[in-house]
């Protein structure tokens, strides 16, 4: 109980606020391990969706320390093609494929990436901890323990309390620690700043960044407009998304 | 390794938790064993003599009827696609899944069957017998019904479809587990054959099931 109100008793104190705010920011930085370096190739991609072409001939390249915004009105396929680059969707046609230079072998896509979707994973049975504590072991590898993880998402004070009792922008928060507690090249982020305040929209904009300085890269699926410097727009539009690409 | 052990962990956790209904199956079975003779009437012979084949009915029931969350659960929360990109055979998830679920809901069934044979009377050898088979039968009943909670992963509020989707399949089961456990008391020598059997069939669950239930969770990731 007492560790749910401290939560709540810091946010007022606004004397400190910007260099606390500044220091939480860089220690959020820290958190973010450091990968190998992939680099992500898409080939003239054709995704189906209940018989309705939604992705065609679609071309992407994603290098390391690169970052791409997708944007584009609803329904244009922004999910799905991010869904289809995870391996969740079965494209019609195209290659997709990932080199990491090293001793992996080029192919299977999903192993080198973290996927953000629209739902968090979450169990609410447990507890903050306990959620993330599994994800780090089943993902495997090396990453941020889930103690630093927590601290760089501002959810440390909670890690005991069930994620049932957790609201939408804690649990968003929650499910972009995953992102730290396993070391993966490539993010794929869709709506990851869905019910998220301004300031942890911060927070995991300085993520990325720090994902980016180290190496990664990154695909954002996004309505708002994300301060992310160094990041390319692509546009999904209903004439060819090949096109769009081309044209930013 | 570690990933899949955390993941049974993660699975029993669940399952003793608040809505993980480890004990909702224990609960079951103790109701159809309760309810059971009320229907057939106090006469102690007969309900020594069907006492095997009730507790495996309520056995199988309780056992079907706590499958269809398997999957279901994860896809809801969207877990279902973090496990399946994780890098992990799917196979091997499916297995670590159903030994946590056996475990978590098929074992207390096991421990739980002596003292509900008592109820019905039975004979001391064909409780040992009938806890027996029940202990090598019902892994068979979860990797059965693990096909089943894979194929209707996708459907909301498939529940009640798992159970008649398998029961079909796990007449094998009950067929040759009832058969050992009664043989026991007319015929001593006639429980190996179809105890042997049961085994067998499990076995051939364990491998069929896995790759099953993988393929149709592929299948329904749309």
């Amino acid at each position: 109980m007492t560790k749910v109100f401290k939560a709540f008793s810091r946010r007022p104190d606004t004397g400190g606020a910007m260099t606390d705010h500044d220091d939480s920011n860089r220690r959020a930085g820290e958190a973010v391990p450091p990968v190998p370096p992939a680099r992500l190739e898409v080939r003239g991609l054709v995704v189906d969706r209940g018989g309705r072409r939604v992705l065609e001939g679609l071309d992407l390249d994603l290098g390391p320390g690169e970052a791409i915004l997708l944007t584009g009105p609803n329904g244009i396929g922004k999910s799905t093609l991010i869904r289809a680059l995870f391996g969740l969707l079965r494209p019609e046609r195209g290659e997709i494929r990932v080199d990491t230079s090293g001793d992996r072998e080029p192919g299977e896509v999903a192993p080198s990436c973290h996927y953000l979707g629209h739902r968090d994973a979450l169990k609410t049975a447990l507890t903050v901890s306990e959620n993330l504590a599994f994800w780090k072991s089943f993902l495997g590898g090396p990453g941020a323990e889930v103690d630093a993880a927590l601290d760089a998402v501002d959810l440390l004070d909670l890690s005991d309390l069930p994620a049932a009792y957790l609201s939408a922008g804690q649990r968003r928060r929650l499910a972009i620690a995953r992102l730290l507690v396993a070391a993966r090249p490539i993010w794929l982020l869709d709506e990851p700043t869905a019910a998220l305040d301004a300031a942890s929209e911060e927070r995991l904009v300085g993520l990325m960044g720090a994902h980016l300085a180290g190496g990664g890269s990154l695909i954002a699926a996004t309505h708002l407009a994300i301060d992310l410097p160094g990041a390319r727009p692509v546009r999904l539009s209903t004439d060819r998304a090949s096109a769009a690409e081309a044209a930013t | 390794m570690s990933a899949f052990a955390a993941l049974f962990r993660r699975e029993l956790r669940l399952a003793v938790r608040v809505g993980g209904g480890a004990m909702m199956g224990v609960l079951f079975f103790l109701i159809v064993v309760t309810v059971m003779p009320f229907a057939i009437g106090p006469d102690l012979n007969l309900l020594s003599r069907i006492g095997p084949a009730v507790l495996w009915i309520g056995a199988l029931l309780a056992t079907l009827l706590g499958l269809d969350r398997l999957y279901e659960a994860d896809r809801e929360d969207g877990a279902l696609d973090l496990v399946v990109g994780a890098g992990h055979p799917l196979e091997m998830v499916v297995i670590v899944k159903c030994l946590a679920h056996w475990t978590a809901t098929g074992l207390p069934l096991v421990v739980a069957a002596p003292f509900f044979a008592l109820f019905l009377a039975m004979p001391p050898e064909a409780i040992l017998s009938t806890s027996a088979t029940l202990l090598v039968g019902t892994p068979a009943l979860t990797f059965l019904g693990s096909i089943g909670a894979g194929l209707t992963v996708s459907l909301r509020r498939g529940g009640l479809l798992v159970p008649i989707l398998i029961l079909p399949f796990a007449i094998p089961v009950l067929i040759f587990g009832v058969s050992a456990s009664t043989a026991v008391v007319f015929d001593p020598a006639g429980f190996r054959a179809p105890f042997l059997l049961l085994a067998a069939v499990s076995l051939l669950a364990a491998v069929v099931g896995p790759v099953a239930t993988a393929a149709s969770l592929r299948g329904g990731l749309d």
